[in-house]
């Protein structure tokens, strides 16, 4: 590798970490406004409101940066960028087409889930440091979905793991086949779930319930560093979606032409499964806490469970 | 950058350009930024009215239970990752499965004990 290719493969990925959540965020107002009966935005940028984030984060970069007086100042400046940044590591092993990958390390799947898990930190520690005690819950509660929800996570990606018989993401791509959509279809449903489950998103949003707990642990934040928490969450769907199709769903893998247009498959799974994140964040009521735990321990861990087995023996009885 | 490091290699130093994007855009902040602090702008701000008694309130932590079960199950978990890739390879084969079901077994009946101690019901 010389040194400009490793510049190339950096700048990807750092050009689609910030450019796809940001079509996922424009997505998401367009999609949500029109489930709603409503237009969104309409005037920044004249066609569609296709500038209103753009618009977005030029005011954020304008708005004062408040530490309240009761806050420990320096786990308060330094949360956003926990829950930002390994967002940004994950994409780094993501596959897109064949060969198209920045890094393919061989234990990809393991350093994918032990990554991710990392930007929960920032919520927990936005939360503490915050000196409020509806942050400190809205932390306390997203510490609660990390663990409920991490195992059935864990457990869906290895069984992906044992249907492949590799850690390497491109490894998985290259063996996937199209009946692993029935036959892996309870880890697709528990993985999705679940990683929702991580990123807060509704109708998991308990930690950030606005008419409960204000925001919860993002309740103090103002400016960029708010402007951060909203990327993150926003990167959060793009690599839970990425992650899935490269998983469950064939990554770059299409009805025809895969080795041309991998990229453009992988691509518009992507934004099928952001449309679904979206979806259900319209189209369903938050879940409860006991709910959620309920969920986790009584359904989706048993269930995984249950895949695992019917992953081994389908493997073995087939060899 | 070749091999086993180079990989990581490369992962660091997406991090650090990471870290770099972070900083760069902070100082970029704090030069557009106004920075009028004044006392009732600093205090905290919760829902909007004026907080009663400390940021650190004392509450039950609920689920602290699940905390324990989590531990046990993350630490087995872990050890599913290397098993799963070879399970499959010649020479494996039943004895291996039949391990996997050991192991799922205990898995399980750890969640149904738990279960009927009433731990995952909320108390």
């Amino acid at each position: 590798m010389t040194l400009l290719e490793i510049a190339a493969r950096l700048a990807l990925v750092v050009a689609a970490f910030l450019l796809l959540p940001l079509l996922v965020g424009q997505l998401e107002h367009k999609a949500m406004a029109h489930m709603q009966a409503r237009l969104g935005p309409m005037y920044a940028g004249g066609f569609h409101g296709w500038a209103q984030l753009i618009a977005d984060g030029v005011k954020f970069a304008q708005k004062e940066h408040v530490v309240p007086a009761e806050a420990d100042r320096k786990v308060f400046s330094l949360a956003p960028a926990v829950a930002l940044l390994p967002y940004l590591v994950v994409l780094v092993v993501v596959p897109v087409g064949p060969g198209l990958v920045a890094v393919d390390l061989d234990i990809g799947l393991f350093f994918v889930l032990a990554v991710m898990s990392v930007s929960v930190l920032g919520s927990v520690m936005a939360g503490w440091s915050s000196g409020n005690k509806y942050a400190l819950l809205g932390g306390l509660r997203s510490a609660a979905q990390l663990m409920a929800y991490e195992l059935p996570l864990v457990l869906a990606a290895s069984s992906v793991a044992m249907a492949a018989g590799t850690l390497s993401l491109s490894g998985i791509v290259e063996t996937w086949s199209p009946w692993w959509l029935v036959w892996q279809a309870p880890a697709a449903v528990i993985f999705f779930v679940a990683g929702l489950a991580e990123l807060h998103r509704p109708p998991f949003d308990m930690p950030v319930a606005d008419s409960e707990i204000v925001l919860g642990p993002y309740t103090e934040y103002t400016g960029l560093r708010f402007a951060l928490f909203l990327l993150a969450e926003y990167a959060g769907i793009v690599v839970l979606c990425a992650l899935t199709t490269v998983l469950f769903l064939g990554g770059w893998r299409g009805p025809f032409a895969d080795e041309e247009l991998g990229p453009v498959w992988f691509l518009i799974k992507l934004f099928v499964l952001a449309f679904v994140v979206i979806w259900l964040r319209v189209s369903n009521p938050r879940l409860r806490a006991d709910q959620l735990q309920k969920l986790a321990w009584q359904v989706l861990v048993p269930l995984s469970l249950a895949q695992l087995a019917l992953t081994g023996v389908v493997k073995v009885v087939m060899m | 950058m070749h091999g086993y490091f180079g990989a990581y290699g490369l992962v660091a130093l997406l991090l650090v350009v990471g870290a770099v994007f972070v900083t760069v855009a902070l100082t970029a902040n704090r030069l557009l930024r106004p920075a009028r602090p004044t006392p009732q702008k600093l205090l905290t701000y919760e829902c909007g009215v004026d907080p009663v008694g400390g940021g650190w309130a004392q509450s039950y932590v609920r689920y602290y239970v699940f905390t324990f079960l989590y531990v046990v199950f993350a630490v087995d978990a872990v050890f599913l990752f290397p098993w799963a890739t070879v399970f499959a390879a010649p020479g494996f084969g039943v004895a291996t499965l039949v391990e996997m079901f050991v192991f799922l077994g205990f898995l399980a009946v750890g969640i149904l004990y738990a279960w009927r101690k009433g731990v995952l019901s909320w108390a």
